[in-house]
């Protein structure tokens, strides 16, 4: 006696599923990858850049935690420049477009922050 | 000493993707390697299968747990001694989810006085059922990179692996459970002098293999955090075959998919390929039907049967002769 079919019908399920990431773009289709829009009313940010991109959000929970947790809102840039810690009073005047700046890498990697729990989303323009 | 060698393999593979991709070997390590390995992994895997679907069914091994269906007034386990092949996968589909024979597992010591006693031993189980689990869902999670748009129920998965919230970026508990329970299996084979004496190269590589990968996995998420967009183009790009080479994902990067590379193609040829092998287990997925089904295997020679009435026609004229009643009149 031989149970081939049957093994052979549960490997090909499995190829199936392992391979979901290749056939799914076939089926499902595709979305471009998103480029973060900055608009700037600022000369350059609190931190640079590349830094801001790795590890904004550790910034952002600092700043809650001082604010929150202490009352404590000036902040002081490399540079010596004194820069009130708030999210929509600072961060937002330039980065207005949460849906272009904010969601774009968000959405893309599945991120969810919790910053619009306590705070009010920007309306933007639909 | 076996595990010394297994850290030697392992930090020699991270060594090679660091130093590999530093020297300017970044397409090897992202794009050559993941793919070679796949292929390795599909082929090897398929091979292995296939090389059990020619093989024969064995004999039903009634290595059962419970009452056999006998009569109908006594009460039988229908999953632990199944008749019926649909009782005998409800049976191989709870092994591979719930790893039941796991849970049997017990541990023999000698008492003072030379008595020897056995007694449950459940951790086992529990770090071999949190270990595989908590994999499952980090192989899963990893799907935000592979595909765009992403499922939903990935979303829903990283909400319920992070519910705890604790951190930014969000430590996972499936993170914190794969790394204990990983550990808790390296060290149950390496404190404890019987298993130590059991074990092999074979069985520290994986588990070696497997915690190096998770601890390049959380430095890059909490620590050494590197552009996740980047290595989405580099995900996507790979599973639509228009491969891009990442720029400025760091080293530790390149050890990470080397690793992972590594593990899926090693798979297929270690224990680890127990994977595909636990559904064909022989005390598992066949019902204990002996008695009632009969086992033909596929070396018996035909059986050249000579029915009565052959013989009767062959010695015809005999049995006339003598005068002795014929069948065939």
């Amino acid at each position: 006696m031989y149970d081939g079919g049957k093994i052979l019908a549960g490997l090909a399920a499995f190829l199936a599923l392992a391979l979901f990431p290749f056939w799914e773009p076939a089926v499902g289709g595709r979305v471009a990858r998103p480029e973060p829009k900055i608009v700037t009313a600022e000369k350059r940010c609190v931190r640079p850049k590349a830094e801001m991109r790795q590890s904004h959000m550790e910034l952002l929970v600092s700043w809650r935690d001082s604010v929150v947790r202490q009352g404590q809102r000036s902040y002081r840039d490399p540079e010596g420049k004194a820069v009130t810690m708030s999210l929509e009073g600072t961060c937002m005047r330039c980065h207005p477009n949460k849906a272009e700046f904010c969601d774009s890498c968000h959405t893309a990697l599945v991120v969810a922050p919790t910053c619009w729990e306590c705070h009010i989303e920007p309306k933007e323009r639909a | 000493m076996r595990v010394i060698w297994s850290l030697v393999l392992v930090g020699a593979l991270a060594a090679i993707a660091f130093a590999g991709s530093r020297a300017g070997g970044e397409a090897v390590f992202a794009v050559a390697v993941p793919y070679l390995a796949l292929a390795t992994f599909l082929v090897g895997l398929s091979a292995r299968v296939i090389g059990w679907a020619r093989s024969p069914v064995p004999f039903r091994i009634p290595t059962s747990c419970g009452q056999q269906r006998s009569l109908p007034w006594i009460r039988s386990s229908r999953l632990d001694n199944p008749s019926t092949g649909l009782g005998a996968a409800g049976r191989v589909l709870l092994e591979a989810l719930a790893f039941r024979s796991l849970f049997r597992n017990t541990r023999a010591e000698l008492r003072e006085g030379g008595r020897l006693s056995y007694a449950a031993d459940k951790w086992l189980w529990a770090a071999a059922l949190a270990f595989h689990y908590s994999f499952l869902t980090i192989l899963l999670r990893h799907l935000r990179f592979f595909a765009e748009p992403v499922p939903g129920f990935v979303a829903l998965l990283q909400g319920l692996d992070g519910c705890f919230r604790v951190g930014v970026p969000t430590f996972y508990v499936s993170s914190v459970l794969l790394v204990v329970a990983a550990g808790f299996l390296l060290g149950r084979r390496l404190l404890d002098p019987k298993l130590r004496y059991l074990s092999l190269p074979a069985d520290y590589v994986p588990l070696v293999l497997l915690l190096a990968i998770a601890a390049s996995g959380l430095l890059l998420r909490h620590v050494y955090k590197t552009d996740l967009l980047a290595v989405k183009d580099l995900a996507v790009g790979l599973v639509t075959f228009r491969p891009v080479v990442p720029e400025g994902v760091g080293g530790l990067f390149y050890v990470h998919i080397f690793l992972v590379s590594s593990l899926f193609a090693y798979l297929p040829f270690s224990k680890l390929v127990h994977a595909a092998g636990i559904f064909l287990s022989p005390t598992r997925n066949l019902a204990n039907d002996n008695r009632r089904r009969r086992h033909v295997n596929p070396w018996n020679p035909p059986i050249v049967g000579h029915t009565y009435a052959e013989w009767e026609a062959d010695f015809h004229d005999k049995l006339v002769a003598a005068g002795l009643p014929l069948d065939k009149e």
